[in-house]
């Protein structure tokens, strides 16, 4: 009996630990003293069951090479040029090459010279022109394109963060995915249409002069000057939608947002918003010079692709200040300076997968679970009553100790209970009784057979502990591949089905073997038993 | 001693009805892939097929063909509203094929649509999915792998476990693996893939004499068939929930169905001389149909809970179970030993591994 003491310790101490970490999670215990004792914290609970937004965001990783391959052949041209090297602006031809021709064939040792000291790129081919111009066709290496989409990836993350933080969410969680993609979940957000505005913005900002003497006509046709640019300028209608002109602009950006430090919304003396952005020193002074040698023409404010407004530049301007009008409402102009003063994403972003659900609907979820639980959990009780007595008690009992080991499980483990994982609980009450159904009937079949109750129990524990063991193990199968492969809310089904499983082995095997014999302990050697 | 259902001294004959079970499993089979063929395939939810759902709930009893007509008008491709959940829920589901729109347009559309069209009758936009087309393929293929592992590690872990003959389970594993590997290499895509997996097991397994291994895989391809077939005749769409729901019905079939074999195993050891198999086989049934049916009434209670209480999000989740743990229970009595029965030489096997 000397062992049957020790079990019994194991098992309180078993019952305290799942106890405190479980009570934490019932609704009013964590705000009292009693709540404050307790070491774990309350199961966290999946978008699906607090409600929220879970995005799957793609970056568009063949513009952000696009870009970044057009701005390393601007700074070759820029580079070529300070050695006095005169070549003709570079073409982007894929995600890893661009086309660049020298213009005097007697430079080429100068410009291979400086395409190896300047810049990641590496000479493919070259090809003799008329007129002794060289093409050059230059490819970047993998590895740098490798590179280049870590970086990407690293920066669009942080600047995803940046205006999630801006916005004001309690916990949100952003993390890398294969493939180029990202994962944001935000908790119990009331607009979501807002949030996912300001997180999929690219608020790529750009100041370009806007050329007035262009042909609108022409450029429709397709017909455009070298260096320039056909886009739309935004106007707003009465009625406040917007309709969108023609326009054609210089097509080399002269200012852009990555010199921005702060955006903020002001209103002009009409009462009409507008935002404000403050450059930091040098983006303040490039401004002032490029509205210095520009006064009386047209600068186009561009955002994303798109010309905001196009102001005649009176004078030149100090102060390292600008700002956006572009008869914005009001929240238009706050979501504006969000993204500004979060910066730009380095590339465009496409949402490809969206889950919003309403509070209302996670609590709904909540509620219906629980009263699926309790009712499912009272059938299963009185039914293990009615059929085993006695024994049926102990069943009950380590079955109440199984699901209050689960969920202090899930609290321990800080593992995530969401629906499915509720449906995994509710599965499990039915399918934890069933080890203690196999030994019971075990011990039936035993006792038929004349053993007497010490007998029948020792034997029919004996039996059936390794059919349970392996029985449970295709289960255990199962819902760990689903782990591997499952999203979010599947994921959590797999937790809580494994849980279980364990728990119930523990419980059903261990704790209910030392119950039987506390049971029998007290009673004559051939008094009968209760199952 | 409590109450007992399934008398001790019970003895069906359950070999004996062997060919009306297999003609009723054949049935069922057959409908549901008679279904499934009619209806070009499984019907696939936005997780797998990719577009746009939103749930709605109105705040008065109101009838879906009332919720069709007011979204009639909407200029939406592919859209269809269905009813979600128990009656009295009052819950819809208004889908779109197109994952272009933003959802900002298309809760707007439901919204002006619903607004407009239900006399006054308040309503919330509880959930709004959306899955591309990228996401969509990728947990198509996910779901795909899901099941394909399952049924690898599975067929591996009930060879070695019901022959206790692990060399063979291990020669099993690698030729399942590398012809998997051969088939993967010509292109094919992940279904076929399964398919080959579950057919090269099933040929493993007799030509290595795994009856027993047969007989459990048997069972549980039967269990997966008649869950996706009924699924499909009731026209429940498939998303990534219910492949966890199949995985489970996989993890019960087989915990069942190895009870009875365990025993059926200590039951032949012990075999007298002039006993039958088919004998042994019947007295095993009976011994544990107590447990099978008990096991089996508390996880349906339970279940079938879920199913009328757990809400609409869950539904079809709870539905699959109960399908599936109904016919796991039937099939580990009626199809898996049957199916050893059918095998005969394994008797054979089982005399000169106990010499």
């Amino acid at each position: 009996m000397q062992s049957l003491r020790w079990r019994i310790i194991a098992t309180l101490v078993v019952l305290v630990l799942g106890l405190a970490y479980m009570l934490p999670s019932l609704p009013g215990v964590k705000d009292t003293p009693l709540g404050n004792l307790l070491p774990g914290d309350s199961v966290n609970l999946g978008l699906d069951l607090k409600g929220g937004i879970h995005l799957t965001l793609g970056v568009d990783m063949d513009t952000a090479m696009n870009n970044n391959l057009a701005r390393l052949g601007d700074d070759l041209k820029a580079s070529a040029r300070e050695e006095e090297v005169f070549v003709l602006r570079p073409n982007v031809l894929s995600e890893s090459q661009i086309e660049i021709v020298l213009v005097k064939g007697d430079q080429k040792e100068a410009f291979d010279d400086i395409i190896d000291k300047y810049s990641p790129f590496a000479i493919e081919a070259t090809e003799v022109q008329d007129g002794g111009k060289h093409k050059y066709t230059l490819s970047v290496t993998p590895q740098y394109r490798n590179e280049i989409e870590k970086l990407t990836m690293d920066q669009a993350i942080k600047t995803i963060r940046n205006r999630i933080d801006q916005f004001g969410v309690a916990e949100p969680d952003i993390r890398k995915q294969q493939g180029n993609r990202i994962q944001v979940q935000l908790p119990g957000l009331q607009d979501p249409e807002r949030a996912i505005k300001i997180i999929g913005q690219t608020a790529h900002l750009e100041f370009k002069m806007v050329d007035d003497e262009a042909d609108i006509e022409k450029a429709l046709e397709g017909i455009l000057a070298p260096g320039r640019e056909l886009t739309v300028l935004r106007n707003k209608q009465a009625n406040g939608s917007y309709t969108e002109s023609p326009i054609v602009l210089k097509r080399d950006a002269l200012l852009t947002g990555e010199y921005v430090t702060d955006a903020k919304v002001l209103l002009d003396t009409w009462n009409q918003p507008y935002v404000s952005i403050s450059f930091n020193a040098r983006g303040g002074t490039i401004f002032t010079n490029l509205t210095g040698e520009n006064v009386n023409k047209r600068m186009a404010i561009v955002l994303d692709g798109k010309v905001y407004s196009a102001p005649v530049i009176q004078e030149r301007i100090t102060g390292g200040r600008a700002s956006i009008t572009g008869n914005f409402d009001k929240a238009e102009a706050r979501d504006l300076a969000v993204v500004l003063r979060a910066g730009s994403l380095p590339a465009p972003v496409i949402i490809l997968e969206q889950r919003t659900v309403g509070p209302s609907l996670g609590q709904d979820s909540i509620d219906k679970g629980v009263m699926s639980a309790f009712i499912g959990m009272a059938l299963v009780l009185a039914f293990m009553v009615i059929y085993y007595g006695v024994a049926g008690l102990v069943a009950d009992f380590v079955l109440c100790l199984n699901i209050m080991l689960i969920l202090g499980g899930l609290a321990a483990f800080g593992a995530t209970l969401t629906l499915p994982g509720i449906a995994g609980i509710i599965l499990t009450i039915g399918m934890a009784v069933d080890a203690n159904v196999i030994i019971f009937e075990r011990i039936r079949e035993e006792l038929r057979r004349g053993l007497t109750a010490k007998a029948a129990i020792a034997e029919g524990y004996g039996r059936a502990t390794l059919t349970i063991l392996d029985a449970n193990v295709t289960t255990v199968i199962a819902a760990v591949i689903l782990y591997q492969f499952g999203t979010g809310p599947v994921r959590g089904f797999a937790v809580t089905l494994t849980l279980g499983i364990i728990c119930s082995m523990f419980t059903a095997i261990f704790v209910s073997r030392v119950l039987f014999d506390l049971y029998t302990k007290s009673r004559s050697e051939g008094a009968k038993l209760s199952i | 001693m409590g109450l007992q259902i399934i008398k001790p001294d019970t003895n069906i004959d359950f070999i004996g009805v062997r060919k009306i079970a297999f003609i009723i499993s054949a049935i069922i089979i057959l409908t549901g892939l008679g279904s499934l063929i009619i209806k070009g395939g499984p019907k696939y939810g936005i997780d797998f097929a990719g577009g746009m759902i939103v749930q709605v709930k109105i705040d008065k009893a109101t009838d879906v063909s009332i919720v069709k007509d007011a979204m009639s008008g909407v200029d939406l491709p592919g859209l269809v509203v269905q009813t979600l959940g128990m009656e009295g829920d009052n819950e819809y589901l208004i889908r779109t094929s197109s994952s272009d729109i933003s959802s900002q347009d298309v809760r707007g559309k439901v919204t002006g649509a619903l607004s407009n069209n239900l006399d006054g009758a308040g309503f919330e936009i509880q959930r709004l999915e959306m899955v591309g087309p990228k996401v969509g393929a990728d947990l198509r293929s996910k779901a795909l792998e899901a099941l394909f592992y399952a049924v690898l590690l599975i067929a591996v872990y009930i060879s070695g476990r019901f022959e206790q003959r692990w060399t063979v389970a291990g020669i099993m594993a690698a030729a399942l693996a590398s012809s998997i590997y051969g088939i993967g290499l010509l292109g094919l895509d992940m279904g076929w893939l399964i398919i080959m997996a579950l057919a090269i097991t099933v040929a493993l397994c007799w030509y290595l004499k795994l009856n027993y291994a047969l007989g459990a895989v048997a069972a549980l391809i039967h269990d997966v068939m008649i869950t996706i077939g009924i699924f499909s005749i009731l026209g429940k769409e498939f998303d990534l929930t219910i492949i966890a729901a199949l995985l489970t019905i996989i993890g019960y079939s087989l915990n069942d169905t190895i009870i009875v074999f365990d025993r059926i195993r200590e039951n032949n050891f012990a075999r007298k001389g002039s006993e039958t198999f088919a004998a042994v086989i019947n007295k095993s049934v009976n011994q544990t149909l107590s447990r099978t049916i008990m096991t089996s009434v508390t996880t349906l209670m339970v279940v079938f809970c879920l199913f009328v209480l757990g809400g609409s999000v869950i539904h079809d989740f709870a539905l699959a179970l109960l399908i599936g743990v109904a016919v796991g229970t039937y099939s580990s009595i009626f199809v898996a030993s049957p199916i050893l029965m059918g095998f005969g030489p394994s008797s054979v096997v089982e005399k000169e591994a106990a010499a």
